[in-house]
């Protein structure tokens, strides 16, 4: 797949000096979704803003289908589209009319097929007549993207598109950005909801403290970081682990009554048939056997953790 | 150019000027009808003449320079300050489309809805008071220059204030006694010397006049002033407006 959106050593520091960018770079290929996960004050939302023009690179380029966003900034805006994290929308005006707005403002000409097509994909043809105060939370967001795909863009930016809202609406997001897929759109959404990563990234990218730690494959990085854990519950708390079993990497948690030992998948031998058998040889009474897969939220904490130890 | 961009921008402020159509024009309507009645009728009625005119006619370019001024600096400051207010102001910035785009569509929007307004204002002039105009395309080329100049000082506003006080301060404490001072409701010949020479210094004076003169062919300052006055005034903010533009002033960081 071809590079869609590259960006090279971007910096960027505010006036009060704070740099909220490090030397980011990261190429993002078409057609792909691309979840950038971090804390709050990451940098993700810097990142967007800076890319999509809202704020001024420090250093550093970012090219979009080969235009660079200073030099050839009409010909790369009109390939971007943003759903900003704030609700930001007219009250007054209407749903249609702001979303031919949006399509108008990126210089395309009106097609009123293209708008109806984008407001019917997000349930909102009905409501198109209704000003927009008079819609909800959820409806409100269906707006903003409208806008961001009015144009339509090849690549869309969505910054926390679910923070704060229901089950139902995160699942047609979800949804909506599968179908954008299909039509070759390619996504950048940042989360801090790593069950949604999870759900539709293909590349994960962990920023933190304004460096990215990390670009990888979703499903790889998952195996490559996972571990699992075996947890074994006991009918007798212990005082600590039996000399017998001290070879091992165990851990004794909730107050004695778990021992827990960690293995990785990929191994040759994860080393289970030993310890359970030399667990039986103590003669201890086990009430349950659980195994755990690490999720991508254990990863991205022990991620970040790790920067920041680093940082210290 | 991305002249799509100007005409939605344009097109979408100008839709909220007929939202609020009973604001924004009944408003100015009613209040120059008042003017009318009060200094008309009632007080114009014990002055006889002013320079040779009635002065119910007198009053009336004044009258549509002072609704003008303040309709082109309040729209266009409003205009440019909501989005900003509202957080929509982020379209803007990552659309394909330069400053100038943006300050010509809602220059533009704000300066034609003025224009409108001063129209209005006029049309409403012909049933209180019996008018003619001289020179019909000075009159004209005057109110376009006010409206579109005072517009950009509106923006410049719009994109300096950071709270809806500041926007209300620099109309309230400057334009709105400047105006007043300015001759819209007198010839600045009727003032004792010490004022004439004070008034000299009021930018507005200059504006009234040169229109005033193209109603009646008579004026406060000679019109080559006036026309240089306005002029001097529009350079003024096209340079402030390409100076936010340079270097992204209180817009972009």
């Amino acid at each position: 797949m071809p590079t869609i959106l590259s960006i090279k050593n971007l910096r960027k520091a505010y006036e009060d000096g704070f740099e909220a960018l490090k030397d980011v770079s990261l190429d993002i290929e078409e057609g792909e979704i691309i979840a950038l996960l971090g804390p709050n004050g990451a940098g993700k939302t810097t990142l967007i803003s800076t890319v999509c023009g809202i704020t001024m690179p420090t250093a550093g380029s970012v090219s979009v289908a080969g235009h660079d966003i200073l030099q050839d900034y009409r010909a790369a805006r009109s390939l971007i589209g943003l759903v900003p994290q704030e609700i930001a929308l007219e009250p007054f005006e209407n749903v249609i009319n702001t979303v031919r707005f949006s399509r108008g403002l990126f210089g395309k000409p009106r097609k009123d097929g293209v708008v109806e097509d984008i407001l019917r994909r997000l349930s909102l043809w009905d409501k198109r007549d209704n000003e927009i105060r008079a819609l909800s939370g959820g409806m409100k967001r269906r707006v903003l993207i409208a806008k961001a795909l009015a144009h339509e863009p090849r690549v869309l930016f969505l910054d926390e598109p679910t923070a704060g809202v229901d089950v139902e609406l995160r699942k047609d997001m979800w949804e909506i950005v599968d179908q954008l897929r299909a039509d070759g759109v390619t996504t950048v959404l940042t989360t801090h909801y790593i069950e949604e990563a999870e759900a539709i990234a293909d590349r994960v990218g962990v920023i933190s403290k304004g460096e990215i730690l990390l670009v990888e494959d979703k499903v790889k990085l998952m195996a490559r970081m996972g571990r699992k854990q075996l947890d074994v519950q006991l009918t007798q708390p212990l005082s600590e682990i039996p000399k017998a079993l001290q070879a091992y990497d165990l851990t004794l948690g909730d107050d004695g009554w778990t021992l827990t030992y960690s293995y990785d998948t990929k191994g040759e031998r994860t080393g289970i048939t030993k310890l359970l058998t030399e667990l039986a040889g103590t003669g201890l009474q086990l009430r349950d056997v659980v195994t755990r897969q690490s999720s991508l939220e254990d990863i991205f904490v022990s991620l970040v953790r790790e920067d920041e130890k680093e940082a210290s | 150019m991305n002249w799509s961009a100007v005409r939605a921008i344009y097109v979408f402020e100008m839709a909220r000027f007929f939202r609020t159509l009973a604001q924004s024009f009944i408003s100015p309507v009613l209040s120059s009808s008042l003017y009318f009645v009060v200094f008309g009728a009632a007080i114009g009625s014990r002055i006889d003449e002013v320079e040779g005119v009635g002065y119910g006619a007198f009053i009336v370019p004044g009258l549509i320079m002072l609704t003008v001024m303040t309709q082109s600096i309040s729209n266009a400051s409003f205009g440019i300050y909501f989005p900003k207010f509202i957080g929509t102001i982020y379209e803007l910035l990552s659309a394909p489309i330069s400053f100038l785009e943006i300050v010509m569509g809602y220059v533009g929007a704000a300066a034609t809805k003025s224009m409108f307004i001063g129209i209005i204002i006029l049309i409403t002039a012909f049933f209180f008071v019996d008018l003619q105009i001289e020179y019909p395309l000075a009159m004209l080329a005057f109110l376009v220059l006010t409206c579109v100049s005072f517009a950009l000082f509106g923006f410049i506003i719009g994109i300096w204030a950071g709270s809806f006080e500041q926007l209300q301060l620099i109309p309230l404490l400057i334009v709105t006694p400047l105006v007043f001072l300015g001759g819209s409701f007198y010839s600045i010949s009727m003032l004792p010397p010490v004022w004439q020479t004070i008034s000299m210094f009021n930018p507005v004076v200059y504006l009234i006049s040169g229109f005033r003169w193209a109603f009646f062919g008579v004026a406060d300052v000679p019109i080559a002033v006036s026309l240089l006055a306005i002029g001097a005034f529009t350079g003024l903010c096209l340079a402030a407006v390409g100076w936010i533009f340079k270097t992204g002033w209180r817009i972009r960081q």
